[in-house]
């Protein structure tokens, strides 16, 4: 216990380096996949129909593969089999694949949670903004948006609550987040070595930033909660 | 000259032919009463005038203006269609508030974004917004809303909500008011209130089209009645006409089931 508290500073040190990649991670995620899947969502629901088909395919499939595999795949295929290392070396070249991949995997399931969506306002509400002589614009703009967004909080809350725990599996491509950090201590870092306590305690990091995220997302909903 | 004049329209879904050979005229302050069995027709011909429907034949005039004609693509254009919308409101039978909008702000929301569109608005905005929230509390209490202004949709009562839909179609100053069996969605306890204010409404020479299936008010209210039976208009007329002197069987056949009702 008291070799523990000894090499605490250190440890806390280390992880907290490890979490701001994570963090990092999970805003880039965010931020990406957000836009990304309100693209596909309108994809998938084009009347199109080649377009909605082959959008619906490559969802089925991001969907369908564990994204431990997306991430080596993106990581791996183009140095090993395109020959064409685009994504070179180092943690930079690590967090861009890891982003790529995070993205896609998650505009894909956002894409989803934004068609419930989007297609759970009654058509309705749609027709009552034309008799109006409102434009489709500002239909979606002053009728429809916030009629979804308050929709899609709930299970947009849960993904976002799995992305914060999903990003400790870019250590399967040596990202240095948390879980790596937590790791080092393993095999020796710092001059710490033998010590696994250092990756459980990663545990709590996940566990307070989850609550925090859990106590604002609960806040907009909330907030939402003014209408039906 | 008739403030509406709908001519030869036809509507067709996949292979059934909902809309067969429509023709109407309506005088301006008048009330016409749209009454037939459920799949008639009646909200599809609503729906064509509100142009949510577009025709396959025909032509609609207000004014002596030809508003449609399927024979005329440049009388279909979009953003044409959109102004030409304002002619017509249309009240649905199950509303459509938007509910994240409280009562008043329902009645506002179309106004103030057409308010936008005026040359004059940024000069005179805040002069524009006043009026146009004094205007929106005049229908409101025209309503019997004066003191539900600022709730929401789910805090009001489907009677309540029906009469701020009401305003909300009023506050555009249409020419021509459609009702889609304004009351059917309701307990019958509360279409009382809804009736009364449309019958205020012909009061004041308000022109309106109404289809419903509250025979009584029918008469009452309506100029002009219409009945219609699978997308024909079967037969029309004076009310006191057509609801006791129907000549047509149909007409019989359909009116009998209110009266043992
Ligand atoms: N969008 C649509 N697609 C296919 N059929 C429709 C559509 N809208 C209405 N219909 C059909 O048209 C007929 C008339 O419907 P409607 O105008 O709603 O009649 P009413 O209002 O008199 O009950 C019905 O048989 C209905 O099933
Ligand atoms: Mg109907």
């Amino acid at each position: 216990m008291k070799l523990i508290l000894e090499q605490m500073p250190i440890v806390v040190n280390a992880l907290n380096i490890g979490f701001l990649q994570t963090l990092k991670l999970f805003i880039v995620t965010l931020v990406g996949a957000f836009p990304l899947g309100l693209i596909i969502a309108f994809g998938s629901m084009s009347r199109f129909k080649p377009l909605s088909y082959v959008t619906k395919l490559v969802v089925w499939v991001v969907r369908g593969t564990p994204l431990m595999i997306q991430l080596l795949i993106i990581y791996y295929f183009p140095g090993l089999i395109l020959n064409n290392p685009i994504w070179g070396g180092g943690e930079t070249g690590r967090f861009l694949a890891a982003s790529t991949a995070f993205i896609f995997n998650y505009a894909c399931y956002f894409s989803e949670i934004y068609r419930g969506g989007i297609q759970s306002v009654p058509v309705g509400q749609q027709e009552a903004g034309l008799v109006l002589g409102m434009k489709k614009s500002q239909i979606f703009f002053r009728v429809t948006l916030l009629q979804m967004i308050k929709r899609i909080v709930p299970p947009m809350s849960n993904e976002i609550i799995t992305l914060v725990k999903d990003t400790s599996l870019s250590r399967i491509i040596a990202l240095q987040e948390v879980i790596w950090a937590g790791q080092s201590f393993m095999k020796g870092s710092h001059g710490i070595s033998g010590a696994i306590w250092p990756l459980f305690f990663t545990a709590v990091y996940y566990l307070i930033f989850n609550g925090i995220l859990t106590l604002l997302l609960g806040r907009l909903e909330k907030k939402l909660d003014y209408f039906r | 000259m008739p403030i509406l004049e709908v001519n030869n329209i036809c509507k067709t879904f996949g292979h059934t032919q909902v809309l067969r050979h429509i023709n109407l005229s309506l005088e301006k302050g008048q009330a016409l009463s749209i009454i037939g069995s459920s799949g008639s027709g009646k909200t599809t011909l609503l729906r064509c005038l509100n142009f949510l429907e577009r025709p396959d034949q025909g032509v609609i005039r207000v004014n002596g203006e030809t508003l449609f004609d399927a024979d005329d693509p440049s009388t279909q254009s979009e953003a044409a269609i959109r102004r030409k919308r304002l002619r017509f409101g249309l009240v649905f039978q199950s509303f459509h508030l938007f509910p994240q909008y409280t009562a008043l702000e329902n009645v506002m929301l179309a106004r103030k974004l057409l308010a936008a569109e005026q040359p004059d608005f940024k000069a005179r905005k805040r002069e524009i917004l006043e009026e146009i929230e004094a205007q929106a509390n005049l229908l409101l209490s025209q309503m019997g809303l004066s003191n539900r202004a600022s709730n929401y949709p789910h805090q009001l009562s489907g009677g309540q909500c029906q009469r701020v839909a009401i305003a909300r179609a009023l506050a555009l100053h249409p020419d021509i008011l459609c009702f889609d069996e304004p009351t059917s969605a309701l307990d019958p306890e509360l279409t009382g209130e809804v009736l009364r204010v449309i019958r205020d409404l012909a009061k004041q020479n308000t022109t309106m089209i109404i289809v419903t299936h509250e025979m009584t008010f029918a008469r009452d209210v309506a100029d002009h009645v219409i009945f219609m039976d699978e997308g024909v208009i079967v037969e029309q007329g004076d009310p006191a006409q057509v609801f006791e002197h129907p000549e047509e069987e149909r007409t019989k056949q359909f009116l009998s089931h209110y009266k043992q009702g």
